[in-house]
C-alpha cells in the first residue's frame, strides 16, 4: 500500500496502479475517455489531466495524465487545481469542435460518457465557428448502427474489437482529423463480441440497432438484475422493458463472470419474449385445433397428471424452482433429464468430477489467469462464447509476465503490447476442424474425435506416468510439447464440453488429474463447458439411471401413462420416431413451455410459462454457481412460472427453501437470496429509475384512471419508482448511475475498487463441495472405423443458432445460417459436392447445405443442425453424405464467419 | 392611545375610500365567454405539438419532455422513417394531470412542444382530457417561426444529406491522402 495526497486529503491506494484508477477507486470524479478498467491507458485523449506537485514546497506543480502515472508512494497530487481544470475542459472543448447537434436524435443520450464527462469538465458553448467535419456511415449488420460523425477518436472501439476481443474488421483509418473508425467495406462486422461496442464507445458512433427500432431513453426503462439464459456461462445482464415489451439488454458488472462483457447471443437474444408466437394462454387441444381452458378446468388437468402413472421430464432451460416443483410433483423415481442421453452421459461425468478434490472449476475471471490452456475438441466460441473471449485475454498473461520483468506496469497498455509482440501463453486447441480461436493457438491439431480422445490420454500418459496410455501414437510430438507446456504452466487450465460425447470430457479430466500427480499444485483448473443456462442445475436433480431414453421407453411401453414435458423441445433431443412413439402412446401429454415447438403442438394440454425476464429464478453455471434472477416485468397474458401451475407453493422464495432442504446437493442455493434484511425502512428496490416518465399518461388512453401501481409480492424489489435507489446501499442493483455518471461507466461508482467486487452485489454461490477424491478414467476401446462411404460425425455448433430459444430472435435470426454438414474439399469431390449444394444424410434424410472447409479434417463431417429439426440424437459416430436435388434455401451458410486461418494449410 | 384610534379611524376610511373609488375604474375582468379577454403570447396555458418552416413534424421523439414533466403525464414512443428521422409514434399528454408549468417547453430541443394562451380545456369527461398526437398537432410553426433542428443537426436525414446541415464540411474521403 501507498500512501498519496489528493487535493489536500490522504489516501492509501496501490501502487500498482495508476493515478487514474486510484482516483475512480477513492470515488473521485476525474473526467476520461480511452481508459478502460479492463484495457489499461494508453494516454491518448488527454482528458484525464491533474497537477503533480514534486513536494510539500511546489505550489507550481505540472501536469500529468492520471492515466499515465504510477501511483507512487507520497505522491502530492490536485483535481482542483486551476491549470489541471483549464486543460480537461480545453480539452474537451476541442474533442467537441466537431461533436453534431445530435443528442435529441441519438440513442446514446441519457448515458453518454460524453455528455457526463462534457458537463463534468464545465465546457458548455462551442465558441469555434468553422465547420464540422462529417463523415459517411456504414452498415455494419444488424446489431449495429454507425454514426461516424460523433467520434471524438479515443480509439476504445478498436483497442476493444481488435486487441481486446481480437476481431479484424474494424481498423482506425486515414489520419488527423479526417480518423475513421470502421470496416475496409461496408459489411456485417464478424466479431462474435460486437455488441459490446455500444458500451465500450464513450459517445454514440457505435448504438445498439435492435434498441433503435424500440427505442426508450435509461431512465424510462424498468430494470432488474437478471441472468443470461443462452448458454451456461450465465452472465450478469439487465434487461430493460417499456409499455410492456422487453427493449434491450445490457451487461450488468459481475467480478467473477462475465465482468464489462457480452456476446452477442445474450445482448441480442432476447426478442422472442415480445413475440406474437409466444404461448400466451393455457389451451387443449380437440381435433386438431386449441380450446382455451377455463380455472377449474386447468385445476383438474394437474391432479389427473398428480396420479400415480404420472412421468415427468425436466428440462435445462428452465429454473431449479420449476425443475423442482416437477420432481415434487410426480416423484424422484419419475423424474427424467431431459437432454439427449449423449449429453446424459456426458453429464453424468462432468457431475462426478464437480465433487472431485483434484479439479476446480473456473470462474470466467479465473479463466483470464490461466498462462497454459488446452482445448480439447470444444467450439469454444460456438458453445460458451463469453469464455473464448476471457481465453483470448488468458494468452496475454505470458506478455504481462514479460512486462513485469521489464518493469514496465501492466496497464501501461499500448507499452505491454509493444513489448510482447506476437509474444502468448501456450493455448493448444485440439479439434475435428478449424476454430475462431485458432488465430491465438500456440498449437492446432485437427483429428477426428476418436484419435482426439487418444491423443488427450497420450498427453496424460506424458505428464505423469500413472495415467494409462493410448493405443494410437499419432502426432507424438505435438503431445510431447502440449504435455510440457501443461506441465510447466503455474496454473494451467483444461477446457472441455459435452458437446461431443463423454470420451473427450474423460480424456480432459486424465490430463488434469495427472497435471495434479505430477506437480504439487492444488486443484488443476479443469473447466467442462455444458450447452444451456441450467443443464448443471437440471443435471443434479434427475437421478443417473433416469435418462431421457428411458422415460421414452417407458411410454412406449405404456408402463408409464401421462407425461409431462417441461419447458422442453424432446424433438430436439431424441429421434424422431422415438418421440413420435412415446408421445403417441402416452394416453394424456401436458407440455409447459414458454414457445410453440414440434412438441407443444403433440400435447393435449399446453400451459404457458413466463420467458425469464418475467420471472424471478435461480439457475446454475457450468462451474456449479447458483445466480439468483429477478423478474424484470409482467407477463401481459396469462403465463406464469412452471413452478407456480404445478405446486401449491405460493411464494418462490418457500420454493427455494423447500430445493434446498431437499433435493441432494442444492444445499446452498439458498445463499443467493438477498441476505440480511433487504428492506432498509420497510422499503422495496425500485425497478424503475428516479426520472421514471410517463406514469399519467403511458395507459391514459385505455383508461385516464391510472391504477394502482403493481405490487410485487415475492421480491425485494417493486414496480415503481419507490424504494430504496442503488444509490442508497440496497442489497441489490440493476442498472449502475450516480450523480454526474449516467452511462454505465458509473460502475466504478459501485465497485469496492476498479474491477472490484460490487459493494451491493452478490457473485452468487458455488453449489458443489469438493468431497471425493477420484481415479483416472479408462482409455476407451479403439472404436470402429467408419465402412464405406461413412464420415465420422462432429457436431458443430454455433453461436446464432444452437441455442433455442435466441434463435428465435429477429436480429439473430439475421445471422443464422441453415443446418450444414462441413466436409474437407477431397471428401467434397469424392462425392461431387459442390459450396453451397443441398445435400441428404443418412439416416434421417433431412436436407443440409454442403460447406466445404479446407480446415476439417479429412473423413469428418461437421454436422450443425441449426433450428432444421434435425436431431443430433439420430446419429452416431457415424454420417453417410448424398447429393440432393433440392435447391438451397435462401438463406443458406452465407452467414457463416468461420475462422480467418481457414486456408491454412492443415 | 389616542394615536391607536387615529390610525385605526384613518386605515378604514382610507380602505373604504379606495374600495368605492374603484367603482370609477375600468373593469380588469371581461364579460367571458361573450367578451375574450387579451392572453399574452406567453401564457401558459393548452400545449401543441408545432411543424418546423418546412412543415414536417418538428418533434424528435428525444423524451426530454417526458422527463421533464413533474407529473408525468407525457408519455410517447420513438420510431424512425426510412431515412433516419427521427418522430414519434404516438405522443399523449393527459391534461388532466398536466399542471401547466411549461417545463416541457423549456426542455424541448427542437421548439416543438409549445404551451398557447388557449386555456379553454373543460370537459365533462375526464377521459376526454387525454390528447393524442393527432389532437396536439398543428399545421404551423407556433412561437418559433424560423428554427428547424434537422436544418443543425448531424445526423442525415431524407432531403438532407451528410454535410448539409448548417456548418458542416463535406463528407470526409477516407481513402485521400491529402491533408
Amino acid at each position: 500500500m501507498a500512501k498519496i495526497v489528493i487535493d489536500g486529503v490522504e489516501y492509501e491506494v496501490n501502487p500498482d496502479n495508476n493515478l487514474l484508477q486510484e482516483c475512480l477507486s477513492q470515488g473521485l470524479d476525474l473526467p476520461y475517455f480511452c481508459w478502460h478498467p479492463s484495457m489499461g491507458s494508453v494516454g491518448a485523449c488527454r482528458q484525464c489531466a491533474v497537477t503533480q506537485y514534486r513536494d510539500e514546497d511546489d505550489k507550481e506543480g505540472m501536469l500529468v495524465m492520471a492515466c499515465m502515472t504510477p501511483a507512487t508512494d507520497g505522491a502530492i497530487i490536485s483535481l482542483e487545481d486551476k491549470q489541471a481544470k483549464s486543460f480537461r475542459s480545453d480539452v474537451i472543448e476541442s474533442l467537441m469542435i466537431s461533436h453534431p447537434h445530435d443528442c435529441p436524435v441519438c440513442e446514446e443520450g441519457g448515458e453518454c460518457h460524453l455528455q457526463d464527462m462534457t458537463q463534468m469538465s464545465g465546457h458548455n458553448y462551442r465558441r469555434y465557428d468553422k465547420k464540422k467535419r462529417t463523415h459517411r456511415n456504414q452498415y455494419l449488420g444488424p446489431f449495429i448502427n454507425h454514426e461516424m460523425n460523433r467520434c471524438i477518436t479515443c480509439y476504445r472501439c478498436v483497442r476493444y474489437y481488435d486487441d481486446y476481443a481480437g476481431g479484424t474488421d474494424l481498423s482506425a483509418q486515414a489520419s488527423h482529423h479526417h480518423v475513421y473508425f470502421g470496416r475496409h467495406e461496408e459489411g456485417v462486422l464478424e466479431s462474435e463480441f460486437s455488441g459490446n461496442l455500444v458500451e465500450v464507445c464513450p459517445t454514440g458512433v457505435f448504438t445498439d440497432k435492435a434498441f433503435s427500432g424500440q427505442y426508450s431513453r435509461k431512465w424510462d426503462l424498468q430494470t432488474a438484475p437478471s441472468v443470461c439464459v443462452g448458454c451456461s456461462v450465465g452472465c450478469n445482464t439487465a434487461p430493460g422493458e417499456r409499455y410492456g415489451t422487453l427493449r434491450r439488454i445490457v451487461n450488468r458488472y459481475n467480478s467473477e463472470v462475465n465482468g464489462y462483457f457480452l456476446c452477442d447471443r445474450g445482448r441480442f437474444g432476447f426478442d422472442y419474449v415480445n413475440s406474437r408466437k409466444r404461448l400466451l394462454e393455457p389451451v387443449k387441444r380437440v381435433d386438431n385445433t386449441g380450446e382455451l381452458l377455463a380455472d377449474d378446468e386447468i385445476k383438474a388437468v394437474i391432479k389427473e397428471f398428480s396420479r400415480e402413472g404420472t412421468i415427468g421430464i425436466g428440462s435445462p432451460r428452465a429454473s431449479n424452482e420449476s425443475n423442482f416443483a416437477l420432481k415434487t410433483m410426480v416423484g424422484d423415481e419419475n423424474f427424467f433429464a431431459g437432454y439427449s442421453d449423449s449429453e446424459h452421459e456426458s453429464m453424468a461425468a462432468i457431475l462426478t468430477l464437480a465433487s472431485d478434490k483434484t479439479f476446480h472449476s473456473p470462474s470466467v475471471r479465473e479463466i483470464e489467469e490461466a498462462d497454459a490452456v488446452l482445448i480439447l475438441g470444444e467450439d469454444v466460441t460456438n458453445v460458451a462464447p463469453r469464455i473464448a473471449l476471457a481465453l483470448r485475454q488468458s494468452v496475454r498473461n505470458k506478455a504481462m509476465d514479460l512486462a513485469s520483468e521489464s518493469r514496465i506496469p501492466q496497464w501501461q497498455d499500448a507499452a505491454v503490447r509493444e513489448l510482447a509482440q506476437h509474444e502468448r501463453s501456450p493455448l493448444s486447441i485440439l479439434s475435428p476442424a478449424v476454430s475462431r480461436l485458432d488465430d491465438i493457438a500456440a498449437d492446432r491439431v485437427i483429428e477426428s474425435l476418436p484419435a482426439l480422445v487418444a491423443m488427450g490420454h497420450q498427453i496424460a500418459n506424458k505428464i505423469s506416468g500413472s495415467a494409462p496410455a493410448a493405443t494410437s501414437a499419432e502426432h507424438d510430438a505435438a503431445a510431447e510439447k502440449i504435455a510440457a507446456q501443461l506441465k510447466g504452466a503455474k496454473r494451467p487450465l483444461i477446457v472441455a464440453g459435452s458437446s461431443n460425447g463423454s470420451d473427450l470430457v474423460k480424456a480432459a479430466a486424465n490430463i488434469a488429474r495427472a497435471l495434479h500427480e505430477d506437480g504439487e499444485k492444488a486443484a488443476i483448473d479443469l473447466c467442462l463447458l455444458v450447452p444451456e443456462v441450467n443443464s448443471i442445475g437440471m443435471g443434479l436433480m434427475a437421478a443417473e439411471e433416469n435418462s431421457l431414453g428411458v422415460a421414452l421407453d417407458k411410454l412406449s411401453s405404456s408402463a408409464a401413462k401421462r407425461v409431462i414435458v417441461l419447458e422442453n423441445d424432446l424433438y430436439r433431443r431424441a429421434s424422431k420416431s422415438q418421440v413420435d412413439s412415446a408421445l403417441d402412446k402416452a394416453e394424456k401429454v401436458l407440455v409447459l413451455d414458454q414457445v410453440t415447438t414440434t412438441t407443444t403442438a403433440k400435447a393435449d394440454v399446453v400451459l404457458p410459462v413466463t420467458a425469464f425476464s418475467e420471472h424471478e429464478a435461480t439457475y446454475i453455471n457450468y462451474e456449479g454457481r447458483a445466480q439468483l434472477s429477478f423478474q424484470v416485468h409482467q407477463c401481459q397474458k396469462m403465463a406464469q412460472p412452471a413452478w407456480r401451475w404445478i405446486s401449491d407453493a405460493a411464494h418462490i422464495d418457500d420454493v427455494i427453501e423447500r430445493c434446498c432442504s431437499e433435493a441432494p446437493g442444492f444445499a446452498k442455493l439458498r445463499d443467493v437470496l438477498p441476505g440480511g434484511n433487504p428492506f432498509i425502512a420497510g422499503m422495496k428496490v425500485p425497478r424503475q429509475s428516479h426520472r421514471y416518465s410517463g406514469r399519467t399518461a403511458m395507459i391514459a388512453n385505455v383508461n385516464v384512471h391510472e391504477p394502482k401501481q403493481m405490487e410485487d409480492k415475492e421480491s425485494i424489489m417493486s414496480f415503481s419508482m419507490e424504494g430504496i435507489s442503488a444509490q442508497k446501499d440496497p442489497s441489490i442493483m440493476a442498472s449502475p448511475w450516480a450523480p454526474k455518471w449516467t452511462s454505465n461507466q458509473s460502475i466504478s461508482k459501485f465497485q469496492d475498487e476498479v474491477n472490484g467486487e460490487l459493494k451491493q452485489g452478490h457473485v452468487g454461490s458455488l453449489l458443489f463441495e469438493k468431497t471425493d477424491s477420484g481415479a483416472y478414467f479408462d482409455v476407451p476401446a479403439a472404436t470402429v472405423q467408419p465402412s464405406g462411404k461413412q464420415l465420422h460425425l462432429a457436431l458443430s455448433y454455433q453461436i446464432f443458432g444452437s441455442d433455442e430459444l435466441s434463435a428465435r430472435a429477429e436480429p439473430i435470426r439475421e445471422r443464422m445460417t441453415d443446418a450444414y454438414v462441413g466436409i474437407c474439399p477431397e471428401d467434397a469431390e469424392r462425392r461431387g459436392l459442390a459450396q453451397g449444394d443441398v445435400a441428404t444424410i443418412t439416416p434421417t434424410g433431412a436436407p443440409v447445405v454442403v460447406c466445404i472447409r479446407t480446415g476439417v479434417k479429412p473423413g469428418t463431417a461437421l454436422l450443425y443442425c441449426g433450428d432444421a429439426n434435425i436431431s443430433p440424437a439420430e446419429f452416431t459416430g457415424f454420417l453417410e453424405i448424398e447429393k440432393s436435388a433440392a435447391r438451397a434455401t435462401s438463406r443458406g451458410i452465407a452467414n457463416l464467419i468461420v475462422s480467418d486461418f481457414q486456408e491454412e494449410e492443415i | 392611545m389616542l394615536t391607536l384610534i387615529k390610525d385605526t379611524l384613518t386605515s378604514q376610511v382610507v380602505t373604504l375610500w379606495r374600495v368605492f373609488s374603484h367603482l370609477w375604474v375600468k373593469a380588469d375582468t371581461v364579460e367571458y365567454p361573450d367578451e375574450m379577454p387579451y392572453m399574452f403570447p406567453r401564457w401558459r396555458g393548452r400545449i401543441i405539438l408545432s411543424r418546423d418552416p418546412d412543415g414536417e413534424e418538428r418533434c424528435v421523439a428525444c423524451n426530454l419532455c417526458a422527463v421533464a414533466c413533474p407529473v408525468d403525464c407525457i408519455a410517447l414512443q420513438k420510431t424512425e422513417d426510412e431515412e433516419g428521422r427521427w418522430y414519434p409514434e404516438f405522443f399523449r399528454i393527459n391534461f388532466s394531470r398536466c399542471i401547466m408549468c411549461g417545463f416541457c417547453e423549456e426542455a424541448c430541443p427542437t421548439n416543438a412542444i409549445q404551451l398557447t394562451p388557449d386555456f379553454e380545456m373543460a370537459e365533462y369527461e375526464r377521459q376526454d382530457m387525454v390528447w393524442e398526437k393527432e389532437d396536439l398537432l398543428i399545421d404551423g410553426t407556433g412561437k418559433y417561426h424560423d428554427y428547424n433542428f434537422y436544418r443543425v443537426a448531424g445526423k442525415k436525414i431524407g432531403g438532407k444529406d451528410k454535410g448539409e446541415a448548417r456548418n458542416e464540411a463535406v463528407p470526409v474521403n477516407v481513402r485521400s491522402l491529402l491533408p
